[in-house]
């Protein structure tokens, strides 16, 4: 069986299965899904992979995703296909345009089979905040996948796509990527455009890819980064060839490791942690102590900035020209109807969190302060990378844990994305590859570069995945 | 009502929408006008994804005027969200300027009264426009118009260095005249291009401390401005007279009852939740821009003013063709085509709306100073040149309109005249010499007008003595 975005790719250039035959067999592993991965399925997913057939046919270049069947989170922007931010509030609207990473897959070839469940607007870390049913974990039914991008994560471990779009606003892409045994990549804030991506916090969300290998995921990230002159955040520097870095020699490598990760992890994921750092000593690495004192900040400073950005960008969803409107006798009534009715508990929570800090009197107390706290993170980062080339630690405190365990504790939900919100505040590339199990369930590997380290995230997770199969285990169907 | 005097304090902020192909942030038209709903795009309609990316050229325009006004020039400003709820604010924020304006400080001067008066401003700085909600009179159903949502602004903040109505009129007028002449927009406060709140209160004359300020709303003309200033004024004298308080609060003009009334108080004041966008990275004006802009300034109303009296006119003429740029660069462009300076302007002021070739006017000119026609003919050969474009010289030629100042042809002339009419002859040396007109009309009528008419006066005069 042909697996994978990079096989995948090759085996459809190369002739030896169709786009088509490749998106039955996984059409079939979708219908035959009960995790509850999809929100809905593209209706012309056959058309673009007949497409892509005929491109081939005609000898045409068909694109480096040619016939890749991938899904995207249900906050990608589909012209034609409904985008519901897993919220209520965009129950049925359907996108007059198309997002640029959606559309950059489509024109690399890959087949865009359908839409993913996700936490509502990017919220939550287990994808039970979904207001169309949570998702369950493929290596274990009773628990979560980790969210929000916890479809795209389940989706990929499952097999049911050979890859999946995702974004990660404090963990959203590496922590599912950890809970599922999946590789997913945060790249640098800018690397990837995000016009045509349901806002967060804009300050923090970045677009990322799931794979089930570091060079699938690079496959996905070469056709996805760049400037677009439609996010006027995105970066404009030249993007490397991901694919080649995976194969790059380690060389002198100095892997960073940050006490404050690992003094509070449980013994068992800092054990499997550990030894994959070890692994990566035997290729050569050396491990070097660093210190990134404002670590334990973080939470703190990403629940103001973030919620405060989200108050904000979720303001357009009033009712008025797209989306649920619950009519009522005056304007205000009216809002208030829609947006009690259309956002769900832990939307509702952070939107007043962020009303909050914004508050005039308290912008300096708060958001002001919380931005002060993310310069002393990026210095922190700054420093220990003066000393390291990556830094290696825990995707996430624990393995995937019981559906229902945390929903009644935000704030025990929040502490899973401990390890990897202040990369997010800092904007750095974050990378999770499977590393080990744990009773039966998948451990995450965190490594975290410079701005722009993507190349290097790439080098060190191909060394290790060439010299481990972590990645290759599938869960038990 | 006690006899202590008040003086008011008064400082506008003024929103000018600027006239630029494409909106503030994305690239659908911003041009005045359509059908409703009609300049909208996935931005514009604030759908979910939807990004904004910085008109350089709305950042030109704001530039303009911020040079203009001898602003400092932010090199490295930001963006900033202004949140409201309503309708016509498609995102729930604007995108505006808060501790980053574009231009910071500045003075609009203009003349009043025959003195400059010089206005500091506190700040422009740049926004996007809302859209347009209308209200069905007789049905619970608003409608909004997202043409205008995101259309460049900037607002222009001044100091409270106002003192009074009429003087709030002219720094406004002034203002009208600066983004006309600067070409950045059409300043229309009856389409609302250019609109006016005004921040006014008043303290016992003498005095330094300052009273409770009112803000005014709602005044789409420069009279509407005028009087509900002067109607605050009095209100507020009034009330401080009395001793009572003033109440800080916001007031809408009601132009028909001439008469204003309390919207909301401060209390109800909206918390506008700013802070910075994140969705734009800094707004830098490197070295290069700056200065590109700088360049393209055109001379400014009150230099224009300056050397145009320095050219002999008037306060009173240069005034006039300072008024708007085009007349003052057509003036310009007569004298440089070698027309004397107040010649060209007694011709241009006839009709400012006039605008014949300068060349053809300096000519017309010309031709009337050399003697080759009369100034009567040259009113002839001016509605021709209007009519038809020609040249004031093919006309004269075309026409046989040459002035004659042949005397012996003239004296001919005049004494057949003079000869046909006895008893006008007998009136003018009755001691009636308002007559001589009468045989002047006749003679020029026999030569069609083109007799040189201090020739033809001379000779009468000469004829009837």
């Amino acid at each position: 069986m042909i697996e994978g975005v990079a096989e995948i790719a090759r085996a459809v250039r190369e002739r030896k299965i169709s786009a088509v035959e490749v998106l039955e067999a996984h059409a079939a592993r979708i219908a035959a899904d009960t995790l509850g991965c999809f929100y809905r399925l593209d209706p012309t997913a056959r058309e673009q992979a007949r497409a892509v057939d005929g491109k081939i046919a005609r000898g045409e270049d068909p694109g480096l995703l040619a016939g890749v069947p991938v899904a995207l989170k249900d906050l990608f922007v589909t012209k034609g296909l409904e985008t519901t931010a897993g919220s209520k509030i965009l129950e049925g609207w359907v996108p007059p345009y198309e997002g640029t990473p959606s559309r950059k897959l489509r024109e690399a070839g890959a087949i865009v089979v359908g839409k993913l469940s996700m936490d509502e607007f990017a919220m939550g870390s287990s994808n039970e905040n979904s207001a169309y049913g949570p998702v369950r974990n493929p290596w274990d039914p009773t628990r979560v996948p980790g969210g929000s991008s916890g479809g795209s994560a389940a989706a990929v471990a499952a097999g049911l796509v050979a890859g999946a779009l995702g974004t990660d606003t404090g963990g959203s892409i590496r922590q599912p990527a950890a809970l599922t045994g999946t590789t997913g990549l945060k790249p640098t804030y800018g690397r990837v455009s995000r016009y045509g991506v349901v806002a967060f916090a804009s300050s923090l969300d970045q677009v990322g890819p799931f794979g089930r290998s570091a060079l699938d995921v690079a496959h996905l990230l070469q056709a996805i980064a760049g400037h677009d002159p439609h996010d006027a955040t995105s970066l404009d520097r030249p993007v490397p060839d991901y694919r080649a870095a995976c194969d790059k020699p380690l060389g002198a490598l100095r892997i960073g490791i940050p006490a404050e990760y690992f003094k509070d992890t449980p013994q068992a994921m800092g054990a499997s942690v550990s030894s994959a750092i070890d692994e990566l000593v035997k290729l050569g690495a050396t491990k070097v102590p660093v210190e990134l004192p404002h670590t334990r900040y973080g939470i703190a400073a990403y629940y103001i900035v973030a919620t405060a950005e989200a108050s904000s960008n979720l303001a357009r969803y009033d009712g008025v020209r797209y989306g649920l409107r619950v009519a009522g006798s005056s304007l205000a009534q009216m809002y208030a109807r829609t947006r009690a009715a259309g956002f769900g508990a832990e939307v509702k929570r952070r939107i007043m969190l962020g009303t909050y800090a914004l508050r005039s009197g308290y912008y300096d107390a708060y958001y002001l302060r919380a931005q002060k706290v993310r310069t002393l993170i990026k210095r922190d980062f700054q420093r220990a990378f003066e000393r390291c080339d990556v830094i290696a630690t825990p995707t996430a405190p624990s393995t995937a844990f019981a559906l229902g365990a945390k929903v009644d504790d935000p704030l025990e939900m929040y502490l899973n994305d401990v390890y990897t919100i202040p990369a997010s505040l800092a904007g750095l590339p974050g990378m999770s590859i499977p590393c080990g199990f744990i009773e039966g369930l998948p451990a995450g590997l965190q490594l975290l570069g410079p701005p722009l380290g993507e190349e290097m995230l790439f080098a060190v997770a191909g060394a290790y995945q060439r010299a481990t199969d972590w990645h290759t285990r599938r869960p038990p169907r | 009502m006690s006899a202590t005097k008040f003086e008011a304090v008064i400082g506008l902020e003024v929103h000018v929408q600027l006239q630029t192909q494409t909106k503030a942030f994305t690239s659908a038209s911003a041009a005045f006008g359509a059908a409703p709903n009609t300049h909208t795009d996935p931005y514009t309609l604030a759908l979910p994804g939807t990004l904004p990316v910085l008109s350089r050229a709305a950042v030109d325009a704001a530039m303009r005027m911020g040079l203009a006004c001898a602003c400092d020039i932010t090199r490295r400003g930001r963006f900033a969200r202004k949140h409201y709820f309503y309708p016509d604010s498609p995102k729930g924020y604007q995108i505006s300027q808060l501790d980053e304006p574009l231009c910071k400080g500045g003075v609009v001067e203009f003349v009043l009264d025959g003195t400059v008066r010089k206005v500091r401003l506190n700040r422009i700085h740049m926004e996007e426009d809302a859209g347009k909600s209308m209200h069905a009179p007789d049905a619970p159903i608003s409608l909004v118009d997202y043409n205008r949502a995101g259309v460049p602004l900037v607002e222009i903040v001044s100091e409270p260095d106002l003192r009074s109505a009429a003087e709030a009129g002219a720094y406004l007028r002034a203002i009208r005249q600066l983004v006309r002449w600067l070409g950045i927009s059409d300043g229309n406060m009856e389409e609302g291009s250019l609109r006016c709140d005004a921040n006014v209160s008043v303290r016992p004359a003498g005095t330094e401390k300052l009273g409770t300020k009112a803000e005014l709303k709602n005044m789409n003309s420069f009279k509407h401005v005028e009087a509900a200033i002067e109607y605050e004024i009095a209100r507020q004298s009034d009330l401080v007279a009395r001793g009572e308080r003033v109440a800080q609060e916001t007031r809408l003009w009601n132009a028909d009852k001439g008469t204003s009334h309390a919207m909301r108080s401060k209390e109800q004041a909206h918390d506008y939740r700013y802070f910075p966008e994140p969705d734009l990275p800094p707004l830098v004006v490197d070295d290069a821009w700056l200065a590109r802009v700088r360049d393209e300034l055109p001379e400014l109303p009150l230099a224009r003013l300056a050397r145009f009296e320095s050219l002999g006119l008037s306060a009173y003429d240069a005034g006039v063709l300072t008024a708007d740029r085009h007349t003052a660069d057509y003036f310009d462009e007569v004298v440089r085509a070698g027309a004397p300076a107040k010649k060209a302007t007694n011709w241009i002021m006839i009709d400012l709306a006039v605008r014949v070739p300068p060349a053809h006017l300096a000519d017309l000119i010309a031709l009337v100073d050399a003697g080759t026609i009369s100034g009567k003919i040259a009113k002839d050969v001016y509605e021709k040149m209007r009519a038809d474009g020609r040249a004031p010289r093919a006309i004269v030629e075309a026409e046989g309109l040459t002035q004659v100042s042949d005397a012996g042809a003239i004296e001919r002339v005049c004494r057949e005249v003079v000869d046909a009419n006895p008893k006008q002859v007998a009136q003018y040396k009755g001691g009636n010499p308002k007559i001589l007109g009468f045989f002047v009309g006749n003679v020029m009528k026999a030569t069609q007008g083109k007799a040189n008419p201090e020739m033809v006066n001379e000779i009468l005069k000469r004829l009837l003595s």
